[in-house]
């Protein structure tokens, strides 16, 4: 029997009917439609499912639909600062060459946005530690890095209201 | 997902009396990143799921000089490794967690819920171990507590009755001039389960070892207190000759086997080079408190 859940999800106050042994992620994608937030591996290993969940990077596959109610969450159509703006993490994404099938991007541009959130200035160590959780099998990860680098180095020229 | 039955109860005894009314078919639910998959792959097929996260007073960490630390049953993997007071007392657990899964994970993971799981490849049962922590019990015919050490019972067997729940577990103050290390040993450094994993915990005053805990992870059923080991070091003058013989000691008090990770053999040679190089590391530590 469906379950009503209330959330902020991406900014807006949303109510969702949810299976209660459904997953964040299958609501996500299928009772809010955003989907964004992609299905890779359903068990936690390969974090393209990645959301912030009150601020937190979260993997969504791992967290039961009803246990969203109350929270912020956050996913990838919610990053953005407006609708004609990327975000910085998208932005370098794209310059870097960050994407090849892009079924991992949503998860890892959401992790490298929590990362800055937490640490504008990460060291390469620091963002390889970040990013243990997500997998590629196309780029092999070195523009990826790249790109969460450069996104830092923006961010430290950048007015604090463009974060 | 196979379809359950999602409870929320308010309280301890609440879910207490949930757990005795469904006689075992139930699953407490708490990190959920180990109970989610294990629904998934039909390895468990609970007809109701208990989400304890509604009971107040249970996501405290909390550390005191004469109390040591307490970590409620859902304090998340990633604030024990975030703690600065886990990372500076509790430095091996605070390790273990930190070499435990990815960030995703352990924000939702519970240290109690790995506890729980008594997987034998556990990453925080070893260095809770060798620190002597304590499981505290809720169940209807009350509270009860027990070493982790007598707590875990096989194999991802525990203690736990049926009615029963774990409420937090609390870890002693460390005494001064003590050092802790926890290695784990793996193919690659993150999102892996440990090959072996040695846990020590040693308190030296003017070289003089006065008490030391040595635990082996995933080379045995249950994590191993390494008696002989500890027996070699305990009272004694600390030199390298003794920290060598007492690596050697380890090996012996191992009980590998051989699966997909590695060989017994070459598990028992990795116990010996571990538990040296986790005494050395815990040694040095000693010597910055």
């Amino acid at each position: 029997m469906r379950q009503f859940i209330a959330l902020t999800l991406n900014g807006e106050p949303r109510e969702l009917a949810v299976e209660p042994h459904s997953t964040l992620l299958d609501a996500l994608r299928h009772d809010a439609g955003l989907t964004g937030t992609k299905k890779g591996c359903d068990v936690g290993e390969c974090g393209s499912c990645t959301v912030l969940m009150d601020g937190k990077p979260t993997n969504a596959c791992l967290v039961l639909a009803p246990e969203a109610h109350g929270c912020t969450l956050v996913t990838i159509e919610g990053i953005q600062p407006d609708p004609d703006t990327v975000h910085p993490v998208q932005d370098q994404f794209m310059r870097c060459g960050a994407a090849q099938c892009g079924f991992c991007t949503p998860g890892f541009v959401v992790m490298a946005k929590a990362l800055l959130d937490e640490n504008p200035q990460p060291t390469r160590d620091e963002i390889r530690f970040a990013i243990a959780g997500n997998i590629c099998r196309c780029t092999g990860y070195t523009k990826i890095i790249e790109a969460i680098e450069q996104t830092a180095e923006t961010l430290r020229h950048a007015p604090e209201a463009t974060r | 997902m196979r379809a359950f039955e999602y409870l929320e109860p308010a309280t301890l005894a609440e879910a207490s009396a949930l757990l005795h009314r469904c006689g075992g078919r139930a699953s407490v639910l708490a990190g959920g990143t180990d109970l989610l998959v294990q629904i998934k792959a039909s390895h468990r097929q609970p007809a109701r799921v208990i989400n304890i996260k509604k009971i107040p007073g249970m996501d405290v960490l909390t550390f005191d000089a004469a109390e040591g630390l307490r970590i409620g049953a859902l304090v998340t993997t990633r604030e024990v490794e975030t703690s600065d007071m886990a990372r500076r007392h509790y430095a091996s657990l605070a390790k273990a967690v930190t070499d435990f899964a990815s960030i995703q994970v352990r924000n939702r993971a519970t240290v109690v819920g790995n506890v729980c799981r008594a997987s034998p490849s556990a990453d925080t049962l070893a260095p809770l171990i060798a620190d002597r922590a304590q499981v505290h019990l809720y169940g209807l015919s009350g509270s009860r507590s027990m070493p982790v050490e007598a707590f875990v019972t096989g194999a991802g067997k525990t203690a736990l009755a049926a009615d029963e729940l774990v409420s937090r577990l609390t870890v002693p103050a460390p005494r001064p001039y003590t050092g802790k290390a926890y290695l784990k040993h793996g193919r690659r450094v993150q999102m892996e389960l440990a090959t072996v994993g040695v846990a020590v915990s040693i308190t030296v005053e003017r070289g003089q070892c006065l008490d030391v805990g040595i635990v082996l992870a995933a080379v045995g059923p249950t994590p191993i207190r390494a008696v002989h080991a500890e027996a070699m070091l305990r009272d004694r003058p600390i030199s390298a000759g003794l920290v060598l013989q007492a690596a050697h000691a380890a090996m012996e008090d191992a009980r590998p086997i051989s699966d997909v990770r590695a060989s017994a053999d070459y598990r028992r040679e990795m116990v010996g080079v571990l538990t040296r190089r986790a005494i050395e590391l815990a040694l040095q530590e000693t010597e910055t408190h």
